[in-house]
């Protein structure tokens, strides 16, 4: 077992009996100044846990949505660099909420593991998730990020079955992220008994938490979610509530924070309630 | 870049994992995993299976015209006044191009998987027209995803699609090339994963593709070794081939690689030139990364984000390389060289008036590298250059280029 802020965060969720919030934004979208207006908002809404998303020119994971989030941080001038810069400016003022680091591996392969590793570590990372690195490829990066506390966060996924469980929740850390659906994401909800049952299949094999995401977009639907799951994962809904504020040159129509904060506290709300019926 | 070990062999690749040394792998969503790992057991079983191969070699020989001929090129040969040149003429196979040996060993797969659904992507389209043409044959519904540029570049390859039944999607994010159509196919992969097998074009992509297609591939140049032994009674000097994803190629040099006294020679497009981004040479420009599901050398600036190449050829017109010729690459086995989008017209125009031959602009890159190299060799000298695809397709980009309406 680590011990991370991830780890503490969740024991304490745990302890109080309700599900984390779990929100993802891309870095730097549309630019920088904002997009750390963005993350400080995250906690102070309601959110537990947050991802902070790393963008790449090809996700081949991601709906339209966050593709469209990534080329506007990488237009705004968003490096892996930068990423972890508004990590560190984070960090100055909380200490307290984990971070986890989402996208793709090439940036993190170009800028090198090792340095990378130190680097993020020294920013108050606390763990990663990387689309493209199954347990096949875990000496690339998931072992070298748990020998630098880090921790690695592994995708089970609805074609993930029983036989090959183990292998997936052999190196993972941290928490479990079930995707809902087979898709990108964005994509529509799948049917959340299903989801239900999933859960319960990877509990059976981990005391790991289970986070669910892929899908999960209202308040509502992180209430029924998050009546099974340990965490729900919100994304898409996120980087809309920012996309929906940009003019069609990039001018802010109103203020990326607010608009955030706003679905953010909705969503912390749902988490909320998604015990009280089912005790 | 250190120089990897010299292996005793350079055909034994890849290993378990799917490496060609640090090139190739398994860089996949957790969705994807348990299908390639099912892809591969099904290849495995596949590949040792004489009724599999019995299959594949009726349809090779009565579907698609194999085997292709070795066809000494002489008017070509006598304009450069060196080296003898012979083409391998996959442009005569049936769809025009050598595209076609990959997507009937596939669709054969993808039926023993009792897949429903094929989807491919294509850049110049001549993988498209070949999967579009072995899903009809094969009564399996079709899903093409083509960059949106290429979609307005290649028509003729878009309306035979069409005609084959097969649903192109035109994908206008990035530039509209080849990169993004493959990023669309992953997707439509990941969403549907059950039921559609999905169809890659060229020798690149997560284990077990890269190996898949070379095998499937590799009846190039297992033919073209007879065949020049036949014709001329000995190896060539010299093998030559065009490389985007680098399929055609990989087949031609495969079954050459362990013939010590066989240069061989891969042909990247260099676009307007290496100086900018405006080529697509990965191996003489980039450096490895991670995309598509293999690390192999990419276009990519120093924060490893992917650039967008340009080539005159939509084949070409990718920021990647199969892993195998990466690994080919580093080990100096063989050479890669850029060729230049002028330099490939006019290889197109003389291969044209010289040969009676219309090559696709893909081939006429290998061609050019030919009208460079023969000129310095021995009369008794030979070179094979894979002539990878006709150039039909091509004739509405080439007149435009020339500053003509047809």
């Amino acid at each position: 077992m680590t011990d991370t802020r991830i780890d503490r965060r969740m024991a304490k969720l745990k302890a109080e009996g309700r599900p984390a919030l779990v929100t993802y934004f891309m870095g730097g979208d549309p630019n920088y100044d904002t997009s750390l207006k963005v993350m400080k908002a995250l906690p102070k809404a309601g959110a537990d846990i947050i991802e902070l998303g790393m963008p790449f020119s090809d996700p081949m994971a991601d709906g339209q949505a966050i593709q469209a989030a990534g080329l506007r941080a990488l237009k705004g001038g968003q490096t892996l660099a930068r990423t972890l810069e508004m990590a560190r400016d984070f960090r100055k003022e909380d200490n307290e909420t984990p971070i986890v680091l989402m996208g793709y591996y090439n940036p993190i392969y170009i800028y090198g593991v090792d340095r990378f590793l130190t680097d993020a570590k020294q920013a108050g990372i606390d763990g990663l998730i990387v689309v493209d690195l199954p347990p096949e490829m875990d000496n690339e990066l998931c072992v070298p990020a748990l020998n630098a506390g880090i921790n690695f966060i592994r995708l089970a996924t609805p074609t993930t079955d029983d036989k090959r469980l183990p292998k997936v929740l052999e190196n993972t850390s941290g928490f479990v992220y079930y995707v809902s659906m087979t898709g990108i994401t964005g994509s529509a909800l799948a049917d959340t008994a299903k989801v239900s049952d999933a859960v319960k299949r990877i509990k059976a094999h981990t005391d790991l938490p289970v986070c669910v995401g892929f899908g999960v977009k209202t308040a509502e639907q992180a209430r029924t979610i998050g009546a099974s799951a340990d965490g729900v994962v919100v994304g898409t809904a996120i980087v809309n509530a920012i996309a929906n504020v940009l003019g069609p040159n990039g001018e802010q129509t109103a203020d990326p924070a607010e608009s955030v904060a706003t679905l953010v506290n909705g969503l912390a709300q749902g988490v909320r309630a998604a015990r009280l019926e089912t005790a | 870049m250190n120089k990897p070990i010299q292996p005793n062999s350079f055909r034994t690749g890849p290993d378990e994992q799917g490496m060609f040394g640090i090139f190739g792998g398994r860089f996949v969503a957790e969705t994807l995993m348990p299908l390639i790992l099912e892809l591969q057991r099904h290849w495995e079983e596949a590949r040792n299976d004489p009724q599999f191969k019995a299959e594949l070699d009726a349809l090779s020989t009565f579907y698609a015209g194999r085997p292709s001929k070795l066809y000494f090129a002489e008017g070509l040969t006598r304009h450069l006044g060196g080296a003898k040149v012979y083409f391998k003429r996959e442009d005569l196979n049936h769809t025009g191009s050598h595209k076609i040996n990959n997507c009937l060993g596939q669709i054969l797969l993808a039926k023993r998987m009792g897949k429903k659904r094929i989807i491919a992507e294509t850049g110049a389209g001549q993988h498209g027209v070949a999967s579009a043409t072995v899903a009809a044959r094969f009564d399996l519904p079709c899903v093409v995803y083509m960059g949106a540029t290429d979609v307005e570049r290649q028509k003729p390859n878009v309306f035979r699609m069409k005609l084959l039944g097969a649903e192109v999607k035109p994908v206008s994010a990035g530039h509209g090339t080849l990169k993004d159509a493959m990023n669309e196919a992953l997707r439509d992969w990941v969403t549907n994963v059950e039921d559609t097998y999905y169809l890659i074009g060229t020798a690149a992509g997560p284990h077990p593709y890269p190996e898949m297609v070379r095998d499937f591939q590799s009846v190039i140049g297992t033919e073209a070794r007879a065949q020049i032994l036949e014709q001329e009674g000995r190896l060539p000097d010299a093998i030559i081939a065009a490389v985007g994803g680098g399929s055609n190629a990989i087949g031609l040099f495969h079954p050459f690689l362990d013939d010590k006294d066989v240069r061989i020679i891969g042909v990247e497009a260099g676009g307007r030139g290496l100086e900018g981004i405006e080529h697509c040479a990965s191996m003489n420009a980039g450096r490895p990364g991670v995309l598509h599901g293999n690390r192999t050398y990419l276009l990519q600036n120093e924060d490893g984000q992917i650039l967008d190449g340009h080539s005159i050829s939509a084949g070409l017109d990718y920021p990647g390389v199969g892993p195998e010729h990466s690994w080919l690459r580093d080990t100096g086995r063989v050479e890669y060289v850029p060729i230049l989008d002028d330099e490939a017209l006019d290889a197109f125009k003389l291969t044209t008036r010289v040969e009676g031959i219309i090559p696709a602009l893909e081939s006429a890159h290998a061609i050019a590298q030919v009208v460079k190299l023969a000129p310095t060799m021995d009369k008794d000298q030979i070179i094979v250059v894979n002539l990878s695809g006709r150039g039909d397709k091509d004739v509405h980009t080439v007149a435009g280029m020339m500053g003509m309406e047809i």
